[in-house]
């Protein structure tokens, strides 16, 4: 059995597509772990999701296959929050409030914040103490 | 000994010796205190983070007809009028109209003056509306227009308290969660802010005022404005450690430049949320090396500066003067501290980023010779400490 892999995925599900439990699918038909991190459905019946998805490659290749068929767009970034680095000051306040250590500040000379965003839960607290907006949510 | 007049010339000349307060320390480890105190010129210091006592004047020249404006808006953010017709003065912590604050607590405070003083800088189109009563002479009585800072005559950042020379360390000893000017603090002592450059900042490198005096040449986000007198509530006698650097707030500056030659990287609207705004400013001030005395004290290290933790949700508003430890930058920078036996997530406001960066490019400025040094025509004072407002029932 060849080794598992995850993958981060951000997945915007049109209207259309909105009320099929394609996630359900993944599971039990492809064999995937998936451990979301944030799910929203907006006003306008559109959705957004963040997931982590592990399997082997060939289930995961499949599954996404699978999820193609759908309206679906699979951004294998996995951006629902993303820093804005010209916002950003550098300042560390949101270190101190971010769970994971995604936020971070490695270099103790020159201080500078960084971002690793495969270590993000999407918890957005960072969102909510930069004081000069640099974080924002995708949705 | 050197004269300022001595370190100019060389600064002219491109032959200045300049380091900054993060390197100086190594410098004069290697090389001995008595070596490099002539050898080196200058030493940069400099600080970016929130200073809310910021604000400008601006003047926008006359309409036709014209108008005296004594009631007006940039970007729905009330300026004061109280001055001459077509001058106003812009705060940085002004509310935009209609913002509901803390109705809904916390409240997000999204735009306000220091907004407005950042997209200046950065040359964005704003809009004006200003009401008036009307005179003989000023007869408009309402205008809305769109301008940039081009447009203005002058546009001359004023701050009447920037640079704080320590800071307090803040935490949360309740168990809810609350909103401050140092962030968001979480129950029971989660997490702590403070704000300083620490061993970069500049009254931390020269404590007892030798050299920055009302007059001072200073980088202003980028341009060259001055120090024009002592910060509002600069105290100071103060705590001090053994050898002189303050362990509470003390001294202050207060701060002038032109806006028009400021670098927008280092002009930054702040929203603190459940709090309101602020700016955040990057400065650099040269310290020029007179002796070696001046340079022993920008020898300081986050090590041997201490700072005062004290609980934002009791002892602060209520006035105890209750400081619940000291703790030096050296253990703040490693991101927890330890108090009481509890590990506390350490975070800060103030960017050592920023101001590494200022730092550099104001030595680079001196040694091209862009960047010559003013000495102070007055010292700030080194008594008086800070008074408390007195509530009385009746005038006496």
């Amino acid at each position: 059995m060849s080794q598992t892999v995850t993958h981060k995925l951000m997945l915007y599900f049109p209207k259309c597509e909105c009320e099929k439990p394609i996630i359900y699918h993944l599971v039990k038909d492809y064999n995937l772990i998936v451990n979301v991190y944030r799910a929203r459905v907006t006003p306008e019946e559109e959705g957004y999701l963040v997931l982590d998805v592990t399997g082997t490659p060939a289930d995961i290749e499949k599954g996404m296959a699978f999820v193609r068929t759908f309206n679906v767009t699979i951004n294998h970034t996995g951006k629902g929050v993303t820093r804005d680095e010209e916002r950003c000051t550098h300042c560390g306040q949101c270190v101190a409030h971010c769970p994971t250590k995604a936020l971070h500040m490695p270099n103790q000379v020159t201080r500078e914040v960084l971002y690793n965003e495969a270590e993000c839960i999407e918890c957005l607290a960072c969102i909510r103490v930069c004081p000069f907006g640099a974080c924002a949510s995708a949705f | 000994m050197k004269t300022y007049e001595q370190i100019n010339k060389r600064i002219e000349s491109g032959k200045a010796v300049v380091l900054t307060a993060d390197e100086i320390m190594d410098y004069v480890d290697k090389k001995g205190l008595k070596a490099a105190a002539e050898e080196v010129d200058v030493v940069t210091t400099a600080t970016f983070g929130p200073m809310c006592s910021s604000g400008c004047f601006l003047n926008f020249g006359h309409s036709a007809p014209k108008i005296r404006m004594s009631e007006a808006w940039i970007e729905d953010v009330l300026v004061y009028t109280g001055i001459a017709a077509v001058d106003v003065y812009l705060g940085a912590t002004q509310l935009r109209h209609g913002d509901p604050a803390n109705m809904y607590p916390p409240g997000e405070f999204r735009y306000g003056g220091g907004h407005v003083i950042e997209d200046l800088v950065a040359g964005k189109t704003l809009q004006l509306f200003a009401l008036s009563y009307g005179t003989d002479d000023y007869p408009r009585r309402e205008i809305r227009t769109y301008f940039t800072i081009d447009d203005l005559n002058q546009a001359i950042m004023v701050n009447p308290r920037n640079c704080y020379q320590n800071y307090n360390v803040a935490i949360n000893d309740s168990d809810r969660t609350i909103y401050t000017y140092m962030g968001t603090l979480e129950p029971d002592r989660k997490n702590a802010t403070y704000c300083s450059a620490g061993q970069l900042s500049p009254l931390l490198n020269d404590p007892y005022y030798e050299t920055i005096g009302v007059g001072t040449k200073v980088w202003l986000a980028g341009a060259q404005g001055h120090v024009y007198a002592e910060g509002t509530q600069h105290a100071g006698v103060c705590e001090r450690t053994p050898d002189g650097v303050p362990t509470e707030g003390a001294g202050t500056l207060a701060l002038t430049g032109d806006m028009k030659r400021m670098k927008p990287a280092f002009v930054r609207g702040a929203s603190l949320r459940g709090y309101g705004i602020s700016l955040a400013l990057g400065v650099g001030v040269p310290i020029p090396i007179l002796n070696e005395q001046i340079l022993k004290r920008t020898c300081v290290r986050d090590r041997d500066i201490l700072a005062p933790v004290i609980d934002y949700s009791s002892d602060y508003p209520q006035k105890t003067g209750k400081v619940i430890a000291k703790v030096s930058y050296e253990q703040l920078r490693r991101g927890e501290i330890e108090i009481d036996g509890k590990t506390i997530a350490v975070g800060s406001l103030s960017s050592y980023y920023k101001a590494l960066e200022i730092a550099h490019l104001l030595a680079d400025e001196v040694r091209k010779g862009d960047f010559l040094l003013a000495e102070p025509i007055a010292r700030l004072p080194q008594d008086g400490a800070m008074k408390p407002l007195v509530i009385r029932e009746k005038a006496s």
